[in-house]
């Protein structure tokens, strides 16, 4: 389970996240939607300890993030799987090297036979060809690089993934893709997700509960259907733009 | 009115000065206790020590030969035009080679490599700054110090001694055979103003000079890296930042350490 209680951060003059509640039940995957630059990715570094609150406490598998030692940080990392928005892939070592960092467990990482199978695995889980393996981040289009990405994020086997815009300057197509994957890897591995996104529909598409960042707030949170059905003014006027085609869930 | 208000921005100048000061010392005092915890993690910076080893030291090579082989022979034709007359021949040979190992070599190769290496090191970890590779490394679980710094710090500051070395050697020899082209000397008189001035000490306090350049070649443009913000814009920010700022420290350690070694 993911916790936030009363998480505060500001740059500078500039307060970001002000007392935000949020919480994430095992198993379920919560969309966080909000305009752009409101702060759902600094939210989103704050769950794995990449940035740390001001004021407020987080807390994953009954874990305070902010009091953990440098070791006991690391593995709690090491379970939980973070998908960057324009991929971060190191881009001076091949797509096999940059998936096999993802092997945190060091018997398995320290196996080659084990590295290997594992990395033709996670191509195949974000439907790469295999050859992909071989190739350099700059030879790979956009939306490869963010599978790469993908592949990278649960080679480690997380129980948790954080999704950083999963879909963002991609196009329908290969948006769509990218939404399938969250579904079928939610599905097939049964991690808690939290995707950040300012994707309305790819929210409603892949999401168990909503949740609008708004002002440094947790503005609403609900399940796709009590959003839908929320008299907030503000909730409103962020579905309408892009809820105007019917999406399934 | 005027002047208390000018006093006013002075003050205030000072005082973001001071406490950016404080953050910066602050900050690498932080990265310099990280890169002792990180020491025991071996496995995973040996290996990337002796890519960025051999990256410093074979890769420097050329660049260094090539200026100490100048800074030689210059030093040799100026000592020459200023020893003439009633001065021994051999005392040039005493400026040359004294020059050489205690400021040329260990200077001018700290200066090449602060602009060779620390412009390197400061554009590779900006850019996987501003990329999020190095949040990317942290979110798997591993540490950014010993896979990023560490064993560029190592490699940056055990390569230049190594570097000096091979400077003084080509920097005297290059001035040998200038001294012997076109100041006449001959081989014994070169050997002689050599020697004759020659302290073992000398040789000391320039490894222990190569050694602090080393460290400020290698510290700074890793933590200005680090610490970079916005961008390509950031990052050649950061680059030309991390090279005047090793360049300057360099020029301060070089009169910290005469003033505080040399024997008066």
């Amino acid at each position: 389970m993911i916790e936030l209680q009363r998480v505060s951060k500001r740059f500078g003059n500039l307060v970001v996240l002000d007392g935000v509640d949020f919480a994430v039940r095992q198993g379920e995957t919560v969309a966080l939607l909000g305009p752009s630059g409101v702060g759902k990715s600094v939210l989103l570094k704050h769950i794995n300890g990449l940035m740390h609150p001001d004021s407020g406490e987080v807390w994953v598998d009954r874990m305070n993030v902010g009091l953990l030692k440098r070791k006991e940080l690391a593995r709690l990392r090491s379970r939980i799987g973070y998908v960057f928005q324009a991929g971060a892939l190191f881009d001076s070592v091949s797509v096999r090297d940059n998936i096999e960092l993802g092997i945190t467990d060091e018997t398995s990482a320290a196996d080659p036979e084990y590295c290997r199978a594992r990395v033709a695995q996670c191509l195949d889980l974000v439907n790469l060809p295999r050859e992909t393996a071989e190739r350099f981040p700059s030879e790979l289009s956009g939306g490869m690089r963010k599978r790469v990405g993908i592949a990278r994020a649960i080679a480690g086997q997380p129980t948790y993934l954080l999704w950083d815009e999963p879909t963002s300057g991609l196009d329908p197509v290969n948006a769509g893709i990218i939404d399938s994957l969250v579904e079928k890897l939610d599905d097939e591995l049964g991690v808690t997700s939290v995707v950040v996104t300012h994707d309305v529909r790819g929210a409603f598409r892949v999401a168990d509960r909503i949740a609008l960042l708004r002002d440094g707030r947790i503005r609403a949170m609900g399940t796709p259907a009590e959003l839908r059905a929320s008299a907030d003014p503000a909730v409103q006027e962020f579905l309408e733009r892009d809820l105007t085609i019917p999406v399934t869930h | 009115m005027e002047s208390h208000s000018v006093t006013l921005d002075v003050r205030r100048l000072v005082g973001r000065f001071s406490l950016r000061s404080t953050s910066h010392v602050g900050r690498v005092s932080f990265l310099l206790l990280e890169m002792a915890r990180a020491i025991p993690e071996w496995r995973i910076w040996i290996p990337r020590f002796f890519e960025q080893a051999q990256a410093v030291g074979y890769g420097s090579l050329f660049i260094v030969g090539l200026t100490a082989g100048f800074a030689g022979a210059v030093t040799s034709l100026q000592a020459g035009y200023q020893f003439t007359g009633s001065i021994p021949v051999y005392f040039a040979a005493g400026v040359i080679v004294e020059s050489i190992i205690l400021e040329l070599g260990p200077v001018l190769t700290a200066l090449i490599l602060a602009g060779r290496i620390g412009a390197r090191y400061a554009a590779e970890l900006g850019t996987m700054r501003v990329t999020e590779q190095i949040d990317a490394l942290e979110s798997l679980g591993r540490s950014s110090i010993s896979h990023l710094v560490l064993p560029r710090v190592l490699a940056g500051t055990l390569m230049l001694p190594v570097l000096v070395i091979f400077s003084d050697v080509v920097g005297i020899g290059a001035g040998w055979m200038a001294a012997k082209g076109s100041l006449g000397m001959t081989n014994a008189d070169f050997i002689y103003g050599a020697q004759y001035f020659f302290r073992p000490w000398d040789l000391w306090y320039s490894m222990i000079k190569s050694f602090s350049f080393g460290l400020a070649i290698t510290i700074v443009p890793c933590y200005v890296g680090f610490s970079t913000q916005q961008g390509a814009e950031g990052v050649g920010r950061s680059t030309t930042a991390a090279v005047v700022s090793a360049s300057v420290l360099i020029l301060f350690l070089d009169a910290a350490l005469a003033r505080a070694l040399l024997p008066r």
